[in-house]
């Protein structure tokens, strides 16, 4: 299947034909370190022992005026935090499974969703289809805050407010994941699709048997974003959920600081640990996806 | 007959696959929405028609005033830089790479490991992680007792003690944690761009003597519209969702230079004020819409110029 993405062979660097890599490299070093060392800086925190994190982040957690003593490594490594964290705090379990019952089926669903209707927009020239378009990227723009109110609304009206389904329902027709997933599947060639016509299939049978194995690198894209979106999530839970005992992940964060920082870098890290997996795992599709979303019809 | 049968189903088609994402969308989008044009134009208890008072009061509000202004500043300078940062990452690892390719065994197949697949990696992973997590990171370096102040300490032999998120430098830190977190896709966006490009238009352009600068101008730019689209589009996306930074770094009340546009949504939202938050977000939808047929128009007409000018079959 990856020989049908078109790539022109090896050209990337031929802009700036080089000789030597190490200025390159160097620039690239550094700003990995940008990346690095705050990501050790949290790892490292969230393996100390509490006396020791205390001790070097009292200021940051808000108990007292210490100066910060950063540290790439704990002096006294400890799964302590981590242990208290997943075996000894319900209230973290409880967000880590709310967290994962509004994200899921929100992927879910814009695969079911989504993705025939960004095939419809891909592959197909229909009266209206610009116009619809472009009502999908405006809303896929608007922030939040744009329907907020009605949204509450819609929602009370509906009767899902405080319920998971509040935040899942409007999730799964969030109009980014069309987006992404149009770009790929315009980057099917069209004599595939008219040598399966040919062949007399239908049009859901080229779409489940021709667009979404090709169009799979873009749909693995859209839905991670989405993941994380999702994961990442902040003004919703608050707008829609009054009941804390819904709140995800996201939420439970800035509270933990606060109220237990014993456990608030380990519960940073537990936090970032399922999002930042799955993006290792997909990396090779993100990269896919990346390569048919520039393609011009 | 049949052959009418055949028609309509035709015509039907991309209609069912749009179907299912159109109910909800307009349940959960449109009518919402539309809700939101009606209210505007009303009274706060949503019964009489009030006219264009609400727009009115928006308008003159000093709050909608400062966040409107704060987000067009930090549309402005954001996008073009995490344009600017992403492209320039991308065309260094492209480069990077290649050279690495031209000096390895060339048998190994198109996808680089090593040293630069880490370096794309790392510079992507900041995308994954959420801004809850990074928040306390922030902390330990931006706080009075932090490690930036110390580090100024060592270097001006002078006392430090800024609360860096809270001062009027909140918005330059809101700007590098932007870029931190979106600077990976996009340069992956901008690699693929890249990649796509085939080399024969580079040494063409060698051979007819085009320096660095000008095969970036004639070949590279141009043959990366598309990227610069999706790009563009999404760094407007993702600069509405630096609201989440901002509220977990400074709150509710941060410095008045990052008061964004969510900010006085949220407000508004905790205040009841329907009526100002109905009519901003009528302003604000028409803004960008117009920026959006702005953009396309300026797309379009470019697209004509390159077809007219032959470049382009």
């Amino acid at each position: 299947m990856k020989h049908l993405v078109k790539r022109g062979k090896g050209s990337a660097g031929r802009l700036f034909p080089v000789r030597r890599g190490t200025g390159f490299g160097l620039l690239l070093l550094a700003l990995c370190l940008l990346v690095w060392i705050p990501l050790l800086v949290m790892t490292a925190a969230a393996l100390m022992p509490e006396d020791e994190l205390y001790w070097r982040y009292g200021s940051p957690l808000g108990l007292g005026q210490t100066p910060v003593r950063a540290a790439l490594l704990p002096d006294y490594p400890s799964p302590e935090a981590l242990a208290e964290l997943l075996l000894r705090s319900p209230g973290f379990f409880v967000m880590f499974w709310n967290s994962c019952i509004q994200v899921l089926p929100v992927v879910l669903g814009q695969l079911l969703v989504g993705a025939p209707a960004a095939w419809a927009f891909a592959r197909f020239r229909f009266p209206g289809r610009r116009a619809l378009f472009a009502c999908y990227v405006v809303l896929m723009v608007l922030p939040f805050q744009v329907t907020q109110v009605s949204g509450y609304l819609v929602l009370d009206r509906l009767g899902l407010l405080d319920s998971h389904l509040a935040l899942v329902l409007p999730g799964i027709w969030a109009s980014l994941p069309v987006f992404i997933m149009e770009r790929s599947f315009a980057a099917v060639p069209k004599e595939l699709l008219e040598a399966a016509r040919l062949d007399g299939a239908g049009e859901w049978r080229i779409f489940l048997h021709v667009g979404l194995p090709l169009g799979y690198p873009g749909i693995v894209t859209a839905l991670l974003l989405s993941f994380m979106e999702g994961w990442n999530s902040l003004e919703q839970p608050v707008t829609y959920l009054k009941d804390r005992t819904l709140w995800p992940l996201s939420l439970y964060l800035p509270d933990i600081a606060a109220d237990k920082g014993a456990v608030a870098f380990a519960a940073a890290l537990v936090t970032c640990l399922l999002p930042v997996l799955l993006y290792l795992n997909f990396q090779e599709e993100l990269e896919q996806g990346a390569a048919s979303s520039g393609s011009r019809e | 007959m049949g052959k009418q049968a055949g028609l309509i189903r035709r015509r039907l088609t991309p209609w069912l696959f749009l179907a299912p994402s159109l109910v909800g969308t307009v349940v959960f989008y449109g009518l919402p929405f539309l809700d939101v044009g009606k209210r505007s134009f009303q009274d706060a208890m949503g019964t009489r028609f009030a006219g264009l008072h609400n727009y009115r009061a928006v308008v003159d509000n000093e709050a909608f005033r400062l966040a409107a202004a704060n987000t067009v500043r930090f549309l402005a300078i954001c996008m073009p830089l995490l344009m600017l940062v992403s492209f320039v990452t991308a065309s260094l690892l492209a480069a990077g790479a290649e050279l690495k390719r031209k000096r390895a065994d060339r048998s190994r197949g198109d996808r680089d490991t090593g040293i630069y697949g880490l370096f794309r990696t790392t510079l992507v992973l900041p995308m994954a992680v959420p801004a809850a997590s990074m928040v306390l990171v922030w902390k330990i370096f931006l706080c009075p007792d932090g490690v930036l102040n110390q580090w100024l300490c060592g270097i001006t032999g002078e006392t430090w003690q800024v609360d860096w998120a809270f001062s009027r430098w909140a918005f330059p830190i809101l700007v590098m944690t932007y870029l931190w977190r979106h600077v990976g896709y996009d340069m992956v966006l901008w690699l693929a761009g890249l990649q796509s490009i085939h080399g024969e238009l580079y040494e063409a352009a060698r051979m007819d003597g085009a320096g660095v600068l000008a095969r970036l101008w004639y070949i590279t730019l141009p043959e990366l519209r598309g990227t610069f689209v999706i790009v563009a589009v999404l760094s407007v996306v993702n600069a509405f969702r630096v609201y989440r930074e901002a509220y977990l770094l400074a709150g509710s009340y941060p410095d008045a230079s990052i008061y964004l546009l969510p900010h006085l949504f949220a407000h508004w939202f905790l205040n009841l004020d329907i009526g100002k938050m109905t009519a901003a977000a009528v302003l604000l939808t028409g803004t960008l819409g117009l920026l959006a047929v702005l953009g396309i128009g300026i797309c379009r007409f470019r697209a004509n110029m390159a077809g007219k000018g032959g470049r382009r079959p």
